[in-house]
């Protein structure tokens, strides 16, 4: 087995530490130390440092501190699908759909305006006569005219005359 | 039989309330204690805790349990810190580091959970203070990402793998940084470490 440099240590020395090597490793590095007095110095110098760090007291959280987790928690929107957009509630699905439903059958429905191509026809036809209706319906001159004669009221007179 | 992390995760995730109160329960020292010596700041490192806890909630209808928990719960939480050593740079660089212990609100904050019963005298007592003040210095003087990788190492006691997924790095980086992190400490902890080796 190759002796491992110091160089090597740098990414094994903690491992070794916290017996986390190999057993093939850990020796390999076991061995190293036994020649190495900077490395050995280094390792005590090293667990040293760990059992400083063991030395920091902990702190305690706030007695505050799950009341404001779960105020905070509280306060959050409640999550909805993207299906609860869609149909918030039963009853304003239902009216939607009515609504929906009425205007298919407006849509469908069949025009009361529609009118067939002959009468169509027809009304092109009289366009100009129906576009003056107001002119003659209120032309004064034939407000002045006699009013029409019609067959009965000749008969009258003609009565009346033979009677004479 | 006491919940895996996840399976209580899954139970969040399903609508257990009860299951998150048990996640608060059991990870709301680590994490204080982790940003708290991430952000030298007991009050920033509660908000950030509750932020972690808030970010967890938020993400559980998402959650698939593809890392462990651990894994993902303090990479929000070093993400966090980072971002907020970052931020408050400037700020931390006014505070002196002479500056007196009563005045000193973030070493005041810091509370043994035994104290009584190891410091005997008052003489020992300060002297294991005026330790522990020098140890926390050192690591607050650490590179943010080596203080986070020694923290997660040494109190989280969190394997390699998960480190690295945490710090976002190779397995082989993040030795690199704990073995520079440790020579830092070393050399800034030198009178300690003398009088440690001889023991």
């Amino acid at each position: 087995m190759d002796v491992m440099s110091c160089g090597r240590m740098e990414n094994r020395i903690l491992s070794y530490m916290d017996g986390r090597l190999k057993d093939s490793e850990r020796l390999e590095v076991e061995k190293h130390l036994a020649t190495c007095a900077a490395c050995d110095l280094r390792v005590n110098e090293f667990r040293a440092v760990s059992s400083l760090l063991d030395e920091l007291p902990q702190i305690a959280p706030s007695p505050a501190f799950d009341v404001r987790v779960r105020a905070r928690v509280a306060a959050e929107p409640v999550k909805q699908s993207w299906w609860a957009w869609i149909a918030p509630s039963p009853r304003v699905a239902m009216a939607g759909a009515l609504l929906a439903l009425c205007i298919v059958w407006v849509g469908l429905r069949p025009s009361g305006y529609a009118v067939n191509p002959a009468t169509e026809a027809e009304i092109n036809q009289n366009l100009p006569v129906l576009e003056n209706y107001d002119v003659l319906t209120n032309f004064e001159p034939l407000t002045d005219l006699p009013a029409p004669v019609t067959d009965e009221p000749q008969d009258d007179a003609n009565q009346a005359n033979q009677q004479m | 039989m006491a919940r895996s992390d996840v399976q209580l995760m899954l139970d969040v995730k399903a609508g257990d309330e009860q299951s998150f109160e048990l996640l608060l329960h059991r990870y709301r020292s680590p994490l204080v204690n982790f940003l708290y010596r991430m952000v030298r700041n007991r009050e920033q490192a509660e908000d950030l805790a509750q932020e972690v806890f808030l970010r967890v909630y938020r993400a559980r209808a998402e959650y698939v349990p593809s890392a462990k928990f651990t894994t993902w719960l303090f990479r929000i939480a070093t993400n966090l810190a980072l971002n907020s050593v970052r931020d408050t740079r400037h700020q931390r660089m006014e505070i002196s580091l002479d500056a007196p212990l009563a005045a000193d609100s973030e070493d005041g904050d810091e509370r043994p959970l035994d104290v009584a019963d190891q410091h005997p005298d008052i003489e020992q007592h300060l002297v294991a203070q005026a330790r522990s003040k020098m140890i926390r210095h050192a690591i607050e003087k650490l590179p943010e990402k080596q203080r986070a990788a020694v923290l997660l190492h040494k109190y989280q006691e969190l394997d390699y793998g998960e480190i690295s997924k945490i710090l976002e790095c190779s397995e082989s980086a993040l030795k690199s940084l704990l073995f520079r992190a440790y020579e830092a400490l070393r050399v800034e902890l030198a009178p300690l470490v003398a009088q440690q080796a001889k023991q």
